[in-house]
C-alpha cells in the first residue's frame, strides 16, 4: 500500500539569491528577443551613497549658526582658472546635460526656465543648442561631444561655458544611441542625419585621443571663443584621481565627475549597472588630485550622479566639491514618472517610478519624447516653476545643514563634519565610521 | 596684404585679428609667416578673407572655418579644418589624422596625402585628396563628399551614413556597411565639379563610388556580431 504523503511537512518554495525573479525574467526576455536591454536612467542597484553619511552638526566643539537668520552664502564661481568670463551662480546646484532629441523642446525650455529662476545654469546635450533653451537659459553650458551633432561656432560663442564630454557616469567608455522613433524632422536636421534612423553617438572624440591632444583641443576652443568661456571637462566616474589630474593637465577650468547613478537617455542596462563606480567613491579621489596639484578651488569640481536632495548636495560639498549637478532629479521635478500618468505607464508595461524606456519616445509626461501630442502635455512655464521650487528647497536644505555645522558659506563644509554609517561609505568617503575615529584605508593604520 | 609673424607676435593676436574681420573688411589678404607647426592657427574665422600660411602647421589649422579661404603652403597636423562650416582650405603638402573631421560645409583640398580618419564624422564638407588616405577614412560619415585621387586604406567608410565617397585608386578594404555603388550621371557631374575646384586633372570616369548599404540604420542584434 502506497504511503500517503499529502499531509507530510514539505520544504517551502525557496527562491535563489542568485537567480532571483528579476534575473530569471531578464534571462527569459533575452531568450525571447535576442536583444540586450536598452533603457534610460542610471544604475538602479543599491550602491554606497550619500544616505550612508550623516552630518555631525554642532556640539561642544562646534558653534552653529541660527537656522533662519544668519547668513549662509551659496554662491559659486566656476571657471576662475583661465576664462575671462567665469560663471557666477547663486546656488551650487546646476542642471546636467540632457539633449534636445532625448528630451522634448518643452522639457528643455522648462529646464532653462527653472534653472534661470533659481540662479543657476543648465546644459545642452548631444544634438546641439535649441533656440528655446538658449532663450530661456540665463547661463547655458554648451556640451562638446564626440558626435558633434549640431556643433557650430555660432552656438559655441553664444554659450556661457563649454563642457568637453569625455564620458558620463552611466556608461564610461560607451557611446549612446537615439532610436529612430525619436528622430523627428527637427532632430534629424539638427544632427544632419536621415529622419527615423537610429543615431549612434560615438564613444570617443573624432579628432583627439588622450590628454595631450585634449590640451590642444582646449586651446583651439579657447582661441575660437577669445578665451572668454570656462572650459569644463566631464568624465564618467572610473579612475577619478587620474582623470582629474589629466583633465587639469589638459587645461580644464572645471572638472565634472559623473558617478554611475547618473542617468543616460539610452544605453545598455548591462553598461549602466556594471561599468563605472558610485558617485560617493569619486569625490575624495578627485579632490585629492586637485589638492596634490595645488588646484583645489582654483579648478572647480562639479559632482553628479544620483543627487536628489539638499542633503546629498551638502555632503558632496563637504567632501570637497564646488557644486553638484542634477539630471534625473530635475526630470522628476518637472513631471517625469508622475503617478498621475499611471494608467499610461501601465499600458507601456511599466509603472510610475520605474518607467525608464526613455529611448522609445512614448513618455506619457511629454518629457523624454519627440511626439508632438505627448510633448504638448508639458507646460514649460509650469514645469519651470516646479524646477525652480525644487532647486529652492534643495538650497534651503543645504543651508540648513551648513548652518548646523557652523558654516557661513556652504563651501566651508568639510569632511570633518561627516560620519559614515557603513564601512563601505567610510572607505569611499574617507570619513570615520560613526562613533569611531577610523575608516578603512586610513593613512597610518596599516591596512 | 597684411603680414603677421606668428613667431614674433603670438597666436592670440593672430586669431584675434583674423576673427575681427567682417564681410565689409578691406583687409582681405593676410599672410602668416613663421607658423613653425603651431596649433590652432586661423581658427574660428568668419569673413570672406584669404589667409596664406607660409609653412607647416600643427593641430586644428582653420578649425571651424566659415567663409574664409585658408591656404597652407606646407603640411598640416591633425584635424585641419575640423568642423568647417563653409569656405575653402587648401593644403599644399600632406595632412595628418582627422582632416576635415565633422566638417559641415566648405571645401578642403589636400594636395598631398591624408592620414587616417580623413573626413571622420563628416557632416556636409567636401574633401578632395590628391594623394592617398589612411585607414578608417569617412568613418561614420554623415553627409558631404570625400574624393580620393589615390588609394584608400583599410575600413573605408566604416559605419557610414549618407556621405558619398569617390576613390580613383585601390581600396584596401571597406568598413562595415560600406559598399561600392553605381556611378550615375549626377555623381560624375558632382565629381567633375569637385575635381575642377580642387585643381585636379583626374577624370571622373576613373573613379568608383562608395556609400552606405543602409543595413546598420536600425538597431539589430545581428549587427553586433
Amino acid at each position: 500500500m502506497a504511503k500517503d504523503n499529502a499531509h507530510a511537512p514539505r520544504t517551502p518554495p525557496r527562491f535563489s539569491a542568485t537567480f532571483t525573479p528579476d534575473v530569471n525574467a531578464e534571462i527569459r526576455r533575452a531568450a525571447a528577443t535576442g536583444i540586450y536591454d536598452i533603457r534610460g536612467g542610471g544604475a538602479k542597484r543599491r550602491v554606497p551613497h550619500f544616505d550612508d553619511l550623516v552630518f555631525l552638526g554642532a556640539s561642544m566643539s562646534r558653534y552653529p549658526l541660527e537656522g533662519y537668520r544668519e547668513r549662509c552664502d551659496t554662491s559659486v564661481t566656476l571657471g576662475t582658472r583661465f576664462a575671462k568670463k567665469p560663471i557666477e551662480l547663486k546656488i551650487p546646484i546646476t542642471i546636467a546635460g540632457m539633449s534636445f532629441g532625448a528630451l522634448s523642446a518643452q522639457a528643455k525650455e522648462a529646464l532653462g526656465r527653472g534653472a534661470s529662476a533659481a540662479g543657476t545654469s543648465t546644459t545642452t546635450g548631444d544634438g546641439g543648442m535649441t533656440k528655446e533653451e538658449r532663450g530661456e537659459s540665463k547661463t547655458l553650458v554648451y556640451q562638446y561631444l564626440p558626435s558633434r551633432y549640431g556643433m557650430n561656432p555660432v552656438d559655441l560663442r553664444k554659450a556661457d561655458a563649454i563642457e568637453v564630454v569625455v564620458g558620463q557616469g552611466a556608461k564610461p567608455g560607451g557611446g549612446g544611441m537615439l532610436l529612430g522613433q525619436k528622430i523627428s524632422d527637427r532632430v534629424a536636421e539638427m544632427r544632419t542625419l536621415p529622419k527615423g534612423i537610429d543615431q549612434r553617438s560615438a564613444c570617443r572624440h573624432p579628432d583627439w585621443t588622450g590628454p595631450d591632444d585634449l590640451e590642444i583641443k582646449i586651446l583651439e576652443l579657447r582661441e575660437i571663443t577669445a578665451w572668454e568661456k570656462p572650459i569644463y571637462v566631464k568624465v564618467g566616474a572610473a579612475r577619478p584621481y587620474f582623470d582629474t589630474t589629466l583633465a587639469v593637465k589638459a587645461g580644464a577650468d572645471v572638472v565634472v565627475i559623473d558617478g554611475m547613478q547618473g542617468g543616460t537617455a539610452a544605453t545598455q542596462d548591462v553598461f549602466i549597472e556594471h561599468v563605472g563606480i558610485p558617485t560617493l567613491a569619486c569625490i575624495r579621489e578627485a579632490v585629492q588630485a586637485l589638492q596634490d596639484l595645488g588646484m583645489h578651488r582654483e579648478v572647480q569640481l562639479i559632482v553628479s550622479g544620483g543627487i536628489r536632495s539638499g542633503a546629498d548636495a551638502a555632503k558632496a560639498l563637504a567632501l570637497g566639491a564646488d557644486a553638484v549637478s542634477i539630471g534625473t532629479a530635475a526630470m522628476i521635478a518637472i513631471g517625469d514618472n508622475d503617478p498621475k500618468w499611471e494608467d499610461e505607464y501601465q499600458k507601456l508595461g511599466s509603472t510610475a517610478g520605474a518607467y525608464d524606456d526613455w529611448h522609445e519616445g512614448r513618455d506619457p509626461a511629454g518629457i523624454s519624447t519627440q511626439d508632438p501630442e505627448l510633448s504638448k502635455r508639458l507646460d514649460p512655464v509650469e514645469a519651470g516653476r516646479r524646477l525652480r521650487n525644487y532647486l529652492k528647497v534643495m538650497t534651503l536644505e543645504v543651508q540648513t545643514l551648513a548652518r548646523a555645522c557652523g558654516k557661513n558659506h556652504v563651501h566651508n563644509l568639510e569632511p570633518e563634519d561627516l560620519a559614515a554609517l557603513t564601512m563601505e561609505a567610510a572607505a569611499m568617503a574617507k570619513v570615520p565610521l560613526a562613533g569611531t575615529a577610523w575608516y578603512p584605508g586610513m593613512p597610518g593604520q596599516g591596512f | 596684404m597684411q603680414t603677421y609673424d606668428l613667431a614674433a607676435e603670438g597666436l592670440r593676436g593672430l586669431n584675434e585679428a583674423l576673427q575681427a574681420q567682417t564681410a565689409q573688411t578691406n583687409e582681405t589678404a593676410w599672410e602668416v609667416v613663421n607658423p613653425r607647426g603651431s596649433h590652432a592657427i586661423a581658427v574660428g574665422l568668419d569673413a570672406p578673407i584669404e589667409v596664406q600660411v607660409k609653412g607647416s602647421t600643427g593641430y586644428y589649422c582653420a578649425g571651424m572655418n566659415q567663409q574664409a579661404t585658408v591656404h597652407v603652403t606646407g603640411s598640416v597636423g591633425p584635424g585641419v579644418a575640423e568642423n568647417m562650416m563653409s569656405g575653402t582650405v587648401v593644403v599644399e603638402g600632406d595632412a595628418s589624422q582627422y582632416a576635415g573631421a565633422t566638417g559641415h560645409g566648405g571645401l578642403l583640398v589636400i594636395k598631398g596625402n591624408a592620414s587616417s580618419r580623413c573626413g571622420i564624422s563628416m557632416k556636409g564638407i567636401d574633401i578632395v585628396v590628391h594623394g592617398n588616405v589612411g585607414h578608417m577614412s569617412a568613418f561614420m560619415g554623415q553627409a558631404g563628399h570625400l574624393v580620393v585621387c589615390g588609394d584608400a586604406g583599410d575600413a573605408l567608410g566604416d559605419s557610414i551614413y549618407e556621405a558619398k565617397l569617390f576613390v580613383r585608386g585601390s581600396v584596401k578594404s571597406l568598413g562595415a556597411d560600406c559598399i561600392e555603388k553605381e556611378m550615375r550621371p549626377e555623381h560624375l557631374e558632382k565629381l567633375a565639379d569637385l575635381l575642377e575646384r580642387a585643381g585636379s586633372d583626374a577624370k571622373p570616369e576613373e573613379f568608383r563610388r562608395y556609400g552606405s548599404a543602409r543595413q546598420l540604420y536600425n538597431f539589430d542584434i545581428d549587427n553586433a556580431y
